[in-house]
């Protein structure tokens, strides 16, 4: 029986289950302890950045390159047909009867699910505005997995920005299938939004509203850092709680031995490089795992079997 | 108007569906999106129309024309306490139920501005969950979720 990925589209972390979630994070981990050049071989994948991003779309074209495939692509709208006119049903329609799946980012919200209806070949969703970015979660995922050696009833907080932050809202909606506990640390303007809190409700998971980040260090196996966006406020509400979320080295004193901090990247301000020496620090680590969580994405979907 | 009127309104109509109990303010957009005049029948709207208990209301009267079930629920989106009366001649020959539908499509538009189904040749559709307190529609393409009295109030 094909693997359940096999030739499935990658949309949006509601759409997997929890076995599909674990295949893929079982699939990172083989692939990094044992690496295959074959699974991808004589395979092209597009990779259409419909806006820049370095890390995603560097990331992937690695996996695929590592993998044994070839890729064709862009990494900017303006050199396309798109500049032109031409809607993304049209040109997925094209740039998928030429490869083997794509690889896209897009500014619109949707784009990916849009872009699944009108082609011929799978969909790998590398972020649509400020929706979902399935592979992040899975890094994720992986990276939480490789740490703590397991998924299940982890306690993770989440720091930052929760409001506009997707890749917060996609994991946490992940992990809500692990039965996990959640501390939310953030501005008040920043807040998680109430129909993520509804649907961690509905299904039982616990958070807890905490307004700094020492009082939840001891707490916790994962401290998930954001970004807070500087254009998001005014500059004197801006300096008022930027400091309030920032993490130095000299506030991890009572964290349990294996509590790892994890970034989606890139960081500014908000993680002092202090903290980058500690044993704690992870998140570079984590943007290395992406190679692989994307590997086996991409292995998964084009393989019937890995 | 006073009940008297409006019954023999009700009954001037041989055949087709009396559409009454309309929220005033909402026949016109009712008319407007399921496209009501575009069947070439003949269309009574009564704007404003004094109500016992509703105060004003809004009434459609449309000749030789039934909601299909689907038009019915998606109405129940929009005016759910309103009543869709089938006449076949001259006589309420039944009330059509309005159960609010799980899904609906190419009905409304998503309030998203940044959502991708404004720009792409592809239906608006939305799932509908109704919570203890509000219902609730999510966008199939942007994913966001919002209050269904938001939804339905996009143009």
């Amino acid at each position: 029986m094909p693997n359940p990925l096999y030739r499935k589209h990658i949309l949006s972390i509601p759409d997997f289950s929890r076995a599909e979630m674990e295949l893929v994070v079982e699939t990172a981990a083989r692939l990094k302890a044992n690496p295959r050049a074959d699974l991808l071989q004589g395979r092209l994948i597009a990779t259409c950045f419909f806006e820049p991003s370095t890390r995603t779309r560097l990331s992937f074209e690695t996996a695929v390159q590592r993998l044994g495939g070839t890729v064709i692509g862009f990494s900017d709208a303006a050199s396309t047909s798109t500049k032109k006119g031409e809607t993304l049903a049209d040109t997925v329609r094209i740039i998928s009867s030429y490869t083997d799946a794509i690889v896209m980012r897009h500014p619109k919200e949707g784009a990916a699910r849009v872009a699944s209806e009108f082609s011929a070949v799978p969909i790998i969703n590398g972020g649509d505005g400020a929706n979902q970015h399935p592979s992040q979660t899975l890094l994720d995922l992986f990276t939480l997995r490789e740490t703590q050696g397991r998924l299940d009833n982890l306690t993770v907080a989440f720091v930052g920005d929760l409001k506009y932050g997707r890749t917060v809202h996609s994991l946490a909606q992940a992990l809500s299938l692990f039965g996990a506990k959640f501390y939310f640390v953030g501005p008040e303007a920043l807040a998680m939004p109430d129909y993520l809190c509804e649907e961690l409700d509905e299904r039982g998971i616990s958070y807890t509203i905490a307004s700094t980040i020492e009082e939840v260090i001891p707490h916790i196996d994962i401290l998930y850092m954001t970004r807070v966006q500087r254009e998001r406020f005014d500059e004197a509400e801006y300096q008022k709680i930027q400091g309030q979320f920032v993490l130095r080295a000299d506030m991890l004193r009572n964290a349990r031995p294996n509590m790892k901090i994890l970034h989606p990247l890139p960081r500014v301000d908000e993680i002092a490089t202090d903290v980058d020496a500690t044993p704690h620090a992870y998140y570079f680590e984590q943007a290395k795992n992406g190679v692989y969580a994307r590997q086996a994405l991409l292995s998964l979907v084009l393989n019937e079997t890995v | 108007m006073s009940e008297k009127v409006y019954a023999r309104n009700v009954e001037a109509l041989k055949n087709g569906t009396v559409i009454d109990h309309i929220p005033a303010g909402l026949g016109l957009r009712i008319l407007d999106l399921f496209e009501l005049t575009s069947y070439g029948e003949r269309v009574t709207v009564g704007l404003n129309l004094s109500s016992g208990h509703m105060g004003n209301k809004d009434l459609i009267k449309v000749e030789n024309l039934v909601l299909t079930e689907g038009q019915a629920n998606e109405l129940a989106l929009l005016a759910p306490k309103c009543t869709v009366s089938v006449i076949e001649n001259f006589e309420v020959v039944r009330k059509q139920k309005l159960a609010i539908p799980a899904e609906v499509t190419d009905l409304f538009a998503c309030p998203n501005s940044n959502c991708v189904s404004h720009v792409e040749p592809v239906q608006s559709h939305f799932s509908v969950r109704v919570t203890e307190h509000d219902t609730k529609m999510k966008c199939k393409y942007c994913e966001k979720v919002f209050s269904k009295d938001i939804v339905v109030a996009v143009r």
